[in-house]
């Protein structure tokens, strides 16, 4: 048997005490030390929303926002995110009102199998903070850390525009070309 | 206005159906619920006191296990259970002519990955760290690394129940006279082509949870594509009733094939459920979604096919060699895909298929998006371009001459019903202005054309049987809402959306108020499984027969009611009414209560078989279709002459859809497969360190490339709508087609940029450099395979074609 | 799920509570900053520290300002993304801005440090793996294994330099700053790094790398050409960094070219810039300094693509890099 044994065995976690800011709301927790937040958000505090494709970082799926500032959840230690304002795609709409990002993602089909839109909408609504008028390639270069196998990304582009444009108080619908084709 | 299902529009003018649903673009069901992050796919679900579970897998390509002791994993505390083989000891297998599979190796490991104890614990890093307390010996074996390897050594056989040594399928099958075909030809070209295979790479890794209840009854939520098949496999390898497993396909984060087989993990987690007698979790990393893979087969193919000087094929003998990996999976469909298809585009009159499936010990090959058929359509695409060069005809004309009819049968009996490629051709031709580009951009820049085509779901169902492929059950609320229930699973394709557009069609309500159930094999009628791009077509058909069906029940007590005749009842925008006077009606809620009032509970059921193919010879099961999709496609490329780096802006791809039930979904079908076709012409690859103990080369999303949003092309769709008789409303697959052309229109258009052919997938920039140094010394333009391995044939299986007064049958010669 | 194995975690304020928790701890801590080098490797087993010190929340490691005599001082803890937009980095020293910028993700760089850059783990195929397939072919020497298997004849590990601010930072001649018990030493970044897979650097277990100097691009012109599969997320498998410094009248009086991802370290071609010093950066000269730079490399199956074509791509990359000084 290999010198290397992994060495989750011995000790056992330790567990610490944390206080996150997660959505705005505060919440208190007793958690194994060595977790990601990813974890935490998903195990300790029943916010599944954020998903996860590798936990290496090499797709972006985890994405989620600490400080405004996309991360990779997969990533970042629990430990050192508390009371640092952290947003999961739970904490995108408003209520019951959806983000505009979100709603454009609904109306035009921007979310096929879903599972990188959590990380997708938070690196979007992070650029869009940024530059209300982003460009195609603005686009692209924000989302360039976020894999997609499903929709070959144009969708989301065509979301992202939209939803810029309503935020930006313009009154904008999909192309015909978007939804239709040429 | 009253709808009509199956043909409800006619070509090329004439009266186009008035659909109010249907057609239209709209939101999915699950949209919002995919927006907001609260979709739950498998590994987001939790039951109470739940288990967490690991597989210890073999680190052997090929070995004898002589002893495994897990006594000191069990005794590790917070470890509840450690299975091993002779836990399960049943086999199991997608097809029923290849149940090799064990949940857990007990004697034999076939690839590095091949799961050999199962471990249920408190947490997961716990479960991991018993892992490392398991104590395997094993007695390596030679590994069977490639096919040639395969081809060269018969021994040691990875399966017994080989066709021959190491080759698990062979197939030999010809239709018409070849020698004659040939004899008509005008120009023979042979051509070799290789494409390496390729993995599904869904964002979702493979996850499931097990809860077997103290009833005596289990459950098993699954991120599958199958749950139907998944249930008979869990029967069988637990020594079940089926009525006592419940399976549920949870949303799949992305599927393309890769979650279509019943899986070891799937087992292991309900056994260790029914041992420790609490529910339990699997969620795979990414290195061990690779080594499910069930991806694409890598072949190698060679391709010899005669023209007149007028373009038109007279025979074609086509040959495959796939590598299969270690176990059977769809793989004895995947070989006779890899022959199937060829002739459904253009007229091939007379036609030869040899095909070879070699086991390695790799991890096995099965169904990715296309199974099988991308790889001979890449070899037909590209001899087609070079043909088309020798005999001075332009690639778009070639095909445009020599097209398929449509409502015609192909000489190896695949009945083509609607066939729009014509006007496919014809959109991408105008969109990227070919006539005045091709072969005439700058050097470094080229155009590349390429059709294809692909079912709109098997003929077949994997295991034979005479019932239908999909059911529908309908259920209609007083208050007006209709449930639907179905067995089809939405892997982000939309399928349970389109069963609700379908239902809101028929019965003129809003898709808002229609609640779809499916993928639970208690609560839903069996549908098949969401593979081969069956569910639009075939839970469609279904569900418009379940909804006109109730539709029936209905009118009769309302036309009563309103004093109307029975054929002027119309439903539409939400109430039911005379057709000569609308405003003599009532609403949809109301007509429930009139009829439940009359007839008692309003429920129907609705059901979908394909029709049967003509072909009757051994073989003939893979291929026919109730309806065929097909697309052209341009690829604009510019080629970096000092590297061979080739970039593609943009694709131009026609679609024929026949009827799009929700076109915003199609486009987003044909976008998301012409993303997948560049990634697998660019940078795709499931390759192996075969001197290295056959270890996978980079079992990780950062080295298994896919592109990015720097990589990905601007997409030029066009939807030809032609509907087809057989689709619900007209309509035809959209998932699967659109890959298929971008892979030879790529390779078709580095030759018009730089003048070299790359025969092979992908085309990386070493290959192209190759080639163009190869060009610059005076040698052949040319990156690809020279020469084929020697296979033991069997015997031909000869069919008289149709034109020849076949009857679908073999015969002897 | 792939998660970390257990460890605990401190968050120093200062330096010197850096270097103290070190100290008490010994080989088994690690220091860490963005963690998207050191994570991934701890959940693939490559490095397994049971105290982890975690330096981002110490101010004087995130400070980025020039000094009196015209240096840029980067702090190592400086994230790649504040580096890529700060204004003064993008009008004064636009290749660090580029080079940065070629980093990873968008994502990844608003994690990942300068410093941490500056000192990533070399990689390698067999290496950069996860822990089951790395038993399956008995390891590797960089880590539990005898044999380096891109070489297996050889008595050294061969694992590639993957940084794409170490080449430039030697290209511009930056100097660095590291902090260990027995106080500060400066070095040049080139002396920062050594000819070998596993001792890859020269800073000591105990020292922390605390800030990064670069000189003011007077009269200089610098470019950073990376070479990798993807526009993002690939490190690199060719990098070229050129330094060029202009007499008036176009005459180059000094140059540094700097290939990454060919060796074990950051490797400076004086072939490369003898073949342009002292004469106008013409096409001429430019293919010459391509040549010579090319000759030498000998890249191994440690990285994406096959070897003979990131062989060929030398040649190109650098006269590109340096056409762009022109």
């Amino acid at each position: 048997m290999n010198s290397s044994v992994p060495i989750s065995l011995s000790p056992p976690a330790r567990k610490v005490e944390g206080h996150f800011l997660v959505n705005g709301e505060p919440h208190a927790l007793f958690f194994a030390e060595h977790k990601t937040l990813l974890e935490v958000l998903r195990e300790d505090m029943n916010l599944t929303g954020t998903k996860h494709g590798c936990e290496l970082g090499e797709c972006g799926t985890c994405a989620v926002l600490i400080d405004g500032e996309p991360q990779l959840s997969c990533l970042v230690l629990a430990q050192a995110c508390q009371q640092r304002p952290i947003q999961t795609v739970e904490g995108m709409a408003d209520g019951p009102v959806l983000h505009p990002l979100q709603e454009a993602f609904v109306e035009v089909g921007a979310a096929q199998c879903g599972y990188c839109t959590p990380g997708i909408l938070l690196t979007a609504q992070a650029l869009l903070a940024e530059k209300p008028d982003p460009s195609r390639q603005d686009i692209k270069d924000a989302l360039a850390g976020n894999l997609c196998r499903c929709t070959g990304y144009i969708k989301i582009y065509e979301a992202i525009e939209l939803a810029a444009a309503r935020m930006r108080g313009e009154s904008a619908e999909p192309t015909r070309e978007s939804l239709y084709g040429y | 206005m009253a709808t009509r299902s199956g043909a409800a529009g006619k070509r090329g003018g004439g009266e186009a159906q008035k659909l109010s649903v249907i057609g239209t673009a709209r939101p999915k069901v699950d949209a919002h619920a995919k927006c907001t992050g609260q979709t739950l796919f498998a590994d987001d679900l939790v039951l109470p006191r739940m288990l967490w579970a690991k597989l210890l897998r073999s680190p052997h390509p090929h070995a004898r296990i002589l002893r495994i002791d897990t006594a000191k994993a069990r005794a590790l505390p917070g470890v509840h259970a450690v299975i091993t083989g002779k836990d399960l000891p049943i086999t199991f297998g997608i097809l029923p002519v290849s149940q090799d599979e064990e949940a857990l190796c007990s004697g034999i490991v076939r690839f590095i990955g091949d799961p050999v104890a199962g471990i249920a614990a408190v947490d997961e890093d716990t479960a991991t760290a018993a892992m490392d307390l398991i104590d395997v010996e094993y007695e390596p074996l030679r590994a069977i690394r490639s096919v040639e390897d395969a081809a060269e050594n018969p021994e040691p056989q990875i399966h017994g129940y080989a066709d021959s040594g190491n080759f698990h399928k062979l197939v030999h099958l010809e239709f018409g006279d070849l020698d004659a075909g040939f004899g008509k030809a005008d120009l023979v070209r042979e051509d070799l082509c290789f494409y390496e295979g390729n993995t599904h790479l869904p964002m979702e890794q493979h996850a499931a949870v097990a809860h077997a209840s103290p009833d005596g009854k289990l459950t098993l939520w699954s991120s599958t594509q199958t749950p139907h098949y998944v249930h008979r496999a869990l029967s069988k390898v637990l020594g079940m009733a089926p009525s006592r497993i419940r399976v549920i396909a949870t949303p799949n984060g992305g599927g393309f094939g890769g979650k279509s087989d019943p899986f070891n993990h799937e087992m292991v987690v309900a056994k260790l459920s029914l041992v420790t007698g609490r529910p339990v979790k699997i969620c795979l990393t990414r290195e061990e979604v690779f080594y499910c893979h069930r991806g694409r087969h890598q072949a190698l193919m060679k391709i010899r096919t005669g023209f007149t000087k007028d373009g038109a094929i007279t025979a074609m003998d086509f040959e495959s060699y796939l590598d299969g990996g270690a176990y059977g999976s769809y793989g004895v469909a995947s070989t006779y895909y890899t022959g199937a298809l060829q002739t459904v585009t253009y007229d091939v009159p007379v036609y030869r298929f040899r095909g070879a499936r070699a086991f390695t010990n790799k991890p096995p090959c099965g169904p990715k998006r296309g199974h099988g058929t991308p790889q001979p359509r890449f070899a037909v695409e590209i001899q087609l371009d070079k043909a088309a060069e020798q005999l001075g005809i332009d690639p778009a004309e070639i095909r445009l001459r020599h097209l398929v009819q449509a409502n015609t049968i192909t000489a190896n009996y695949l009945k083509i019903g609607s066939m729009g490629l014509g006007p496919c051709i014809e959109k991408v031709v105008e969109g990227s202005k070919w006539k005045d580009r091709f072969r005439k951009l700058p050097y470094g820049r080229g155009l590349g054309l390429a059709c294809s085509s692909y079912i709109t779901g098997a003929g077949l169902p994997i295991y034979w049987n005479d019932m239908p492929h999909s059911g529908v059950q309908l259920k209609c609320d007083r208050g007006g809402g209709v449930t639907v229930f179905c067995g089809s699973t939405d892997i982000g394709q939309g399928s349970d959306s389109v069963l609700a557009y379908i239902v809101a069609e028929v019965l003129g309500i809003e898709p808002v108020d229609i609640r779809v159930v499916t993928a639970d094999t208690d609560l839903t009628p069996v549908d098949l499984g969401s593979y081969s791009s069956r569910v639009t077509l075939m839970t469609g058909q279904a569900a418009i027969q379940a909804a006109e069906r109730v539709r029936g029940t209905i009118t009769g007590p309302v036309a009563a009611k309103l004093d109307v005749p029975v054929d002027r009842i119309v439903f539409g925008a939400g109430r039911v009414f005379d057709a000569n006077d609308p405003e003599k009606g009532m609403s949809f809620a109301e007509a429930v209560v009139t009829a439940e009032s009359k007839v008692g509970t309003i429920g129907s059921v609705g059901s979908y078989t394909p029709p049967r193919s003509p072909g009757r010879y051994r073989g003939a099961g893979v291929g026919p279709s109730a309806a065929y999709s097909y697309s052209a496609c341009v690829a604009e490329v510019e080629v970096d002459p000092e590297t061979g780096i080739v970039r593609v802006p943009t694709i131009w791809i026609g679609h024929d859809i026949g009827q799009c039930i929700n076109p915003a979904l199609v486009m987003g079908q044909v976008e998301g497969s012409v993303y997948m076709g560049l990634g697998e012409a660019l940078m795709e690859e499931m390759a192996y360190r075969e001197n290295r103990n056959v270890v996978h080369k980079w079992p990780s999303l950062l080295e298994y490339k896919s592109p990015t949003t720097h990589e990905m092309c601007d997409v030029i769709t066009y939807l030809i709508e032609e509907p087809d008789a057989n689709g619900p409303f007209g309509g035809k697959e959209a998932g699967q087609g659109p890959l298929l052309p971008v892979m030879p229109a790529v390779a078709n258009a580095i030759y018009d940029a730089v003048g070299v052919r790359i025969d092979e997938v992908p085309m990386s920039p070493p290959k192209v450099l190759k080639a163009m140094q190869a060009k610059a010394a005076g040698k052949e333009p040319r990156f690809g395979p020279k020469s084929v391995p020697r296979v033991p044939w069997p015997e031909v299986v000869y069919v008289p074609t149709p034109a020849e007064g076949g009857d679908g049958k073999a015969k002897a010669r | 799920m792939l998660r970390l194995p257990v460890f605990s975690a401190a968050f120093p304020e200062t330096i010197e509570g850096a270097l103290d928790l070190k100290a008490k701890h010994g080989a088994s801590a690690s220091y860490v900053a963005g963690g998207t080098d050191l994570y991934p490797n701890m959940k693939r087993r490559q490095q397994t520290p049971r105290f982890v010190i975690d330096l981002r929340g110490i101010p004087e490691l995130g400070a980025i300002a020039v000094t009196p005599e015209g240096q840029l001082r980067i702090g190592a803890g400086v994230t790649l993304t504040r580096l890529i937009r700060h204004p003064v980095v993008q009008e004064r020293w636009p290749v660090l801005a580029q080079a940065a910028a070629s980093i990873s993700t968008p994502i990844l760089q608003n994690m990942g440090t300068v410093g941490g850059n500056l000192l990533l783990d070399t990689r390698c195929n067999y290496y950069d793996q996860n822990y089951e397939w790395r038993k399956a072919i008995s390891f590797c020497m960089k880590k539990d294994g005898e044999i380096c298997w891109v070489a297996p004849s050889s008595p050294r590990c061969w694992a590639v330099q993957s940084s794409d601010l170490a080449p430039v930072m030697v290209a511009l001649g930056a100097m660095v700053g590291l902090r260990g018990a027995d106080g500060e030493r400066i070095i040049p970044a080139s002396a920062l790094y050594h000819d070998d897979g596993i001792q890859f650097h020269t800073k000591a277990a105990d020292e922390i790398l605390t800030w990064v100097e670069v000189p003011p691009l007077t009269n200089a012109r610098a470019h950073y050409a990376k070479l990798r599969r993807r526009g993002s997320f690939d490190f690199p498998v060719l990098g070229v960094a050129a330094w060029a410094r202009f007499a008036a009248g176009g005459m180059v009086e000094d140059a540094r070219i700097v290939l990454g991802a060919v060796g074990s370290y950051p490797k400076l071609s004086e072939e490369a810039a003898s073949a342009v010093r002292g004469g106008l950066l013409s096409e001429d000269r430019i293919d010459a300094a391509a040549r010579a730079a090319g000759r030498p490399a000998k890249p191994l199956d440690n990285t994406d693509f096959t070897i003979g074509w990131r062989k060929d791509m030398v040649p190109v990359f650098v006269r590109r890099a340096l056409a762009s000084l022109a």
